[in-house]
């Protein structure tokens, strides 16, 4: 909403506030104000003048050559503007002026002729070309009516404005109106309101005699009045109207709808002026529209409306869509002598629908849809009347012609000091509660601290006792509010095991050198399913996609991390950023549904990418790059961190390296995979090898203890034992490794492999790995022949199990 | 005898002083210590010695046998040192090439935010509590005061997955569950960061998934003094000491009265510059008590029970703190951003 100062000045005295403090007041007091515009600045040498007389250039076609009265002087103008004539009143920069942009006007000679001023258009003066009048866009401004020659034009043209921008929340729609905003005013000023005069005389005619109005569908409107306007005469609206139009960033047209848009911004409600001679009927009958029944709209459009619209109509055919636009049939214009004025009162449930419908937001529906003042409606119809008899020299009908089903009726909300302050904090007496229900100027009984507050219509946004809370609140000033901790009971505060364990997988994460990212949970269908957990993959159905996604691109809730880390790697890499290691936790979607009626999962995840050199130190010659057993390393600390024993098993997955991919387990349950990113999805990302990881997180918070049990620090010396052994190829050390520890029996503490070998000194199918073996027992110091033994059984086990033998 | 034993003595100890190397040193040693050398000579021609000289004799061959030894020992110190001196200079290293580097990786920007706001309100006692990010639309709007056709939707247009399911606006529908789970008659005192979703075009300020922190303190007799003090004090330590915070009135559906919280700006303290658009003042959250339909819809009466809810936008934290200039940074995972904030 834009409030121009000058026009608010009408309804409330702003006595010495400048733009900023009452700007600064407003928005302190509820209504953001988000900007402030100036018209122009006061401007010194532009006055009124009078064309006394206009010639061609002698030397140039498209100037004219003016004497122009400025009062105390006649100063001969070369202008260029089409529409410059003799015995025109004039906008005059005179020697000296300076118009906005820091234009300055000096003497000049245009083609050998002394020019002494300019004649102005209104964009010189720096009023915004889209609210200049279409007639007067293309030329100089014409006073319309009489206007003192030599005067300042700054009275004239409103140019000492300044324009509030108010941000209203969608509460207060009460301020969409300059009434409303004086109340807002006059209550943080402490003034009264002056209404507008709503008078107006009227002949012998009776406007129920000339129309009459039946409305089929009483719920969508349940006030329609129609006044009657006779003999009007279409011409320019005064000045200071338009002046006011221009300034709340409407265009002026003519007297009549210049008028009605007034009443509209002045009182919030809209109305509608119909050509009377060209209605086509003396009935007025408001109904849902037929299905595919059609209709021009003033802007020439034609419409197809259905049965969720709401039509005035002349008994046959529609001439409104009611609350959003009029009908081009009877369009107000310039032959139009008898106005058709409605002021109605329609439901914001079927405005909205054809706004919707048809997308033709306007000043009128927009005040539909949140609703108006009941008391304004008929109020704002005599307004209008006062204004077209002063303006448009219009003859007035005697009464309207109206069907009234309308609540006009005030809520109560009662409230009680001790309640206020309970809520609020405060000590606020019962007398400072009564002023302030005096300021915002509601009604109220009183009886010692109880009010009972019989809230104004124009305030449809407050209705029980926490709405009038914050009217004292507000005005009260929240600025004086004391700052407080709560007394309630204490709270321990800390996070819950599953928020604590995310945070220390994410330090693991940290430590072992990845960077967390944050990546959108929406992504392509394509990426939505790939990369997907062997036990992710088990219980998807169907990708959670949206209903109507505002790209591809953002369409599909994502069931694995990776695909997205991936494209932030290809994005990294082709900026020269190679070298990548980067951790997800985050959230993927579960649907075990075809068609999804219900939420679908939401299970966390851990997700890392690799990519290019893990290592560098160039001067050292030190190079390592991403492999799968840095990734595979990653893993293995931290499920050894969470004392986790997890155990690795080759593994195929889509989209990945079908060699170089583990899937790995914990009691036998699948927890995520490693592994190589397969070379052609890679390539898709234009990648070259990326290493990739993935856990199951929710896994993890039903599992994992972080609390450490206290483990006796051995005291007896513990044994080691080493082991090269000779076997196939094709044989995966985890396999030796879980035999071994099955034989060597519970001394056995700690097993490794450290040392892999094929080549040269080894039968072609065949590698060698050695293991180291660490035997302890708590209680005592172990003997050689116990660790003998077990050593024993541990080749015979590898033997039989896996053809191992003892390399020599 | 005597004479002869003094006399090696000195001898010798020219002959250390004169050695020049460890090689020397002990030809030294052998020649005069030595099992063939005069010393042992000496001692060995003892027994031809009276009974009374043989002590006398004897003492003083240990002692000059002693003299020998601490001298040698002391010389080849000297050598020692000479020759660890040397191989150290050879040792040497240029100490300004770079060191192996150990990779830290670090936490994402919003994380840390996020991070430091729940360790803030912990601190005061608030528990961090998560919802889902598909969320129904009882959860996300009706629950919230929201009703179908509730002009305020219009503020938040939203991903809908169908007719009753969305991508989550805000994560005020974690309010109503966690006021739900308590089922009306415990205390609410809990914060809840999370991701959120919105029908809007990527671009420097807009982005269709952001992140949101929301706070709700449910209890008997909580008053609306008691959110300014407990933002304030959020403010004052996020912030810092010096910044002012101010509220002014504002709307949600869920809140009753709702306000916004402004800080005074950083750069001017106050006296209006163009980072806060000559206003002084930096909007940060909103907030209010919470609205009675809300808390009876969770199980709460309203006459007993009263509470604060706030949020805040940690993109919008993190641009006004660090004056990072376009939110789509966040979501893109430049290494060059990521690695900006991994100090603290």
């Amino acid at each position: 909403m834009l409030v121009s100062l000058n026009w608010l000045k009408q309804y409330v005295d702003l006595g010495s506030e400048t733009p900023e403090s009452l700007a600064d007041k407003i928005t302190k007091t509820g209504i953001e104000v988000e900007g402030i515009d100036y018209v122009s600045e006061r401007l010194d040498h532009v006055v009124v003048g009078y064309v006394e007389s206009c010639e061609k250039h002698p030397d140039a076609d498209k100037l004219n050559v003016t004497k122009v009265n400025v009062g105390d002087e006649v100063l001969q103008i070369v202008c260029g503007a089409p529409n410059v004539e003799t015995g025109q009143h004039v906008v005059v920069a005179k020697v000296g002026a300076v118009l906005p942009g820091n234009f300055k006007i000096k003497q000049a000679k245009l083609r050998g002729v002394e020019s002494n001023g300019m004649i102005c258009s209104l964009q010189e003066l720096g009023i915004q070309e889209q609210y200049v009048p279409k007639d007067l866009a293309d030329g100089i401004f014409v006073f319309s009516e009489s206007v003192q020659i030599g005067r300042d034009v700054t009275d004239y043209l409103n140019l000492d404005d300044a324009i509030l921008e108010l941000g209203l929340t969608p509460n207060r729609s009460d301020a969409l109106s300059m009434l409303g905003v004086a109340y807002e005013v006059a209550a943080i000023l402490n003034e009264e309101v002056i209404l507008p005069d709503e008078s107006y005389t009227t002949t012998d005619e009776q406007a129920t005699d000339l129309v009459s109005v039946k409305v089929e569908a009483t719920d969508d409107n349940p006030y329609y009045g129609a006044f009657v306007a006779k003999n009007v005469t279409i011409k320019p609206a005064p000045l200071w109207m338009r002046n006011y139009l221009m300034a709340a960033g409407i265009r002026p047209i003519n007297n009549v709808v210049d008028i009605t848009n007034y009443v509209l911004l002045e009182y919030g409600q809209p109305l509608h002026a119909f050509d009377f001679d060209r209605f086509g009927s003396n009935q007025i009958v408001i109904r849902r529209a037929v299905a595919n029944e059609t209709f021009v709209t003033l802007d020439e459009e034609t419409r197809t409306l259905n049965t969720e619209h709401l039509v005035i109509t002349n008994g046959q055919t529609p001439q409104a869509l009611a609350g959003v636009m009029g009908g081009f049939e009877s369009e107000v214009n310039n032959e139009t002598s008898t106005v058709l004025l409605e002021a109605a009162y329609f439901d914001g449930k079927v405005v909205r629908q054809a706004v919707k419908d048809h997308g033709l937001r306007s000043e009128s529906s927009t005040r539909f849809e949140k609703g108006v003042d009941p008391n304004r409606v008929k109020r704002a119809g005599h307004r209008a009347l006062h204004l077209l008899e002063k303006y448009a020299d219009a003859k007035i009908c005697v009464g309207v012609s109206e069907i009234d089903a309308l609540d006009y009726s005030e809520k109560d909300v009662v409230i009680t000091t001790e309640r206020i302050n309970d809520r609020l904090g405060t000590t606020i007496t019962d007398y400072e509660i009564a002023v302030i229900l005096d300021k915002l100027q509601f009604t109220y009984d009183q009886d010692q601290s109880t009010f009972t507050v019989h809230v104004p219509t124009r305030r449809q946004d407050i209705t029980i006792f926490e709405d009038m809370l914050e009217e004292v609140a507000r005005i009260y000033g929240y600025d004086y509010l004391d700052y407080t901790l709560p007394e309630g009971g204490q709270f321990a505060g800390k996070l819950s095991e599953r928020q604590a364990l995310k945070r220390f997988v994410k330090q693991v994460m940290e430590g072992a050198g990845l960077s967390e990212a944050i990546t959108y949970s929406l992504t392509t269908t394509e990426r939505a399913t790939m990369l997907m957990a062997p036990d992710i993959k088990k219980q998807v159905i169907s990708p959670v996609r949206l209903a109507m996604p505002m790209s591809e691109e953002h369409s599909t809730l994502r069931l694995s991390l990776l695909p997205e880390l991936l494209a932030v790697a290809s994005y990294n890499q082709a900026r020269k950023e190679k070298d990548l290691a980067l951790y997800e936790v985050g959230t993927v979607f579960v649907s075990d549904e075809k068609e999804i009626t219900k939420q679908p999962k939401e299970l966390n995840r851990l997700a890392g990418v690799l990519n290019g050199q893990w290592l560098t130190h160039p001067f050292q010659q030190e190079h390592k790059a991403v492999d799968f057993y840095v990734a595979k390393g990653i893993v293995e600390t931290l499920v050894s961190r969470l004392g986790m024993d997890v155990t690795f098993a080759k593994a195929e997955i889509d989209g990945m390296h079908p060699g170089r991919t583990a899937e790995f387990y914990h009691e036998g349950q699948s927890i995520g995979f490693i592994g190589q990113v397969h070379p052609t999805l890679a390539k898709s990302y234009d990648l070259k090898a990326a290493y990739v990881f993935d856990l199951d997180l929710e896994y993890l918070y039903e599992h994992v203890d972080l609390e450490p049990n206290f483990n006796q620090i051995p005291r007896f010396p513990s044994m080691s034992r080493d082991i090269a052994l000779v076997i196939d190829e094709m044989v995966p050390s985890g396999d030796v490794l879980a035999t071994i520890k099955q034989a060597a029996g519970e001394h056995l503490f700690s097993l490794h492999v450290f040392d892999v070998y094929q080549g040269e000194h080894l039968p072609a199918g065949k590698k060698s790995l050695a293991f180291n073996l660490r035997y302890l027992d708590p209680t005592r110091t172990l003997t050689d022949d116990e660790v003998e033994t077990s050593y024993e059984a541990v080749l015979a086990a590898v033997k039989s199990t896996h053809g191992a033998v003892l390399r020599a | 005898m005597q004479e002869k034993l003094q006399a090696l003595k000195e001898e010798a100890l020219v002959k250390i002083t004169e050695a020049d190397d460890l090689k020397a040193l002990e030809a030294v040693r052998v020649g005069y210590l030595g099992k063939k050398g005069p010393i042992t000579e000496v001692l060995r021609g003892m027994g031809k010695l009276s009974a009374e000289e043989r002590p006398v004799v004897g003492e003083l061959a240990n002692t000059v046998r002693a003299a020998i030894t601490e001298a040698l020992e002391v010389k080849k110190q000297v050598f020692e040192t000479e020759a660890l001196n040397e191989q150290l200079k050879k040792e040497a290293i240029d100490v300004t090439l770079p060191g192996r580097p150990v990779t830290l990786g670090g936490p994402h920007l919003l994380t840390s935010i996020v991070t430091e706001i729940e360790d803030l309100f912990i601190g005061m006692g608030f528990e961090v509590k998560e919802g889902p990010e598909v969320e129904t639309d009882y959860y996300n709007f009706e629950a919230l005061n929201l009703p179908k056709n509730h002009p305020a939707r219009d503020m938040q247009d939203s991903f809908y997955v169908t007719e009753e399911l969305l991508m989550r606006t805000h994560t005020s529908p974690v309010q109503a569950r966690t006021m739900g789970e308590y089922k009306g008659n415990k205390p609410v005192k809990m914060i809840c960061p999370g991701k959120v979703y919105r029908r809007d075009t990527d671009d420097a300020t807009h982005s269709h998934q952001f992140t949101q922190v929301e706070g709700l303190y449910v209890d008997k007799n909580v008053r609306m003094s008691d959110l300014k003090g407990v933002l304030n004090q959020f403010a004052k330590q996020f912030f810092g000491e010096e910044r002012e915070i101010r509220l002014r009135p504002s709307f949600f559906p869920f809140t009753e009265p709702s306000v916004e919280m402004d800080i005074s700006c950083k750069v001017c303290h106050g006296k209006g510059c163009s980072v806060c658009k000559q206003t002084g003042w930096i909007e940060i959250l909103g907030g209010g008590m919470v609205h009675p339909d809300v808390l009876k819809m969770a199980g709460y009466d309203p006459e007993i029970y009263s509470g604060f809810a706030f949020g805040m936008g940690p993109e919008r934290i993190a641009m006004l703190k660090y004056g990072v200039d376009d939110i789509r940074h966040f979501y893109t995972n430049d290494q060059r951003f990521l690695a900006q904030y991994h100090k603290a």
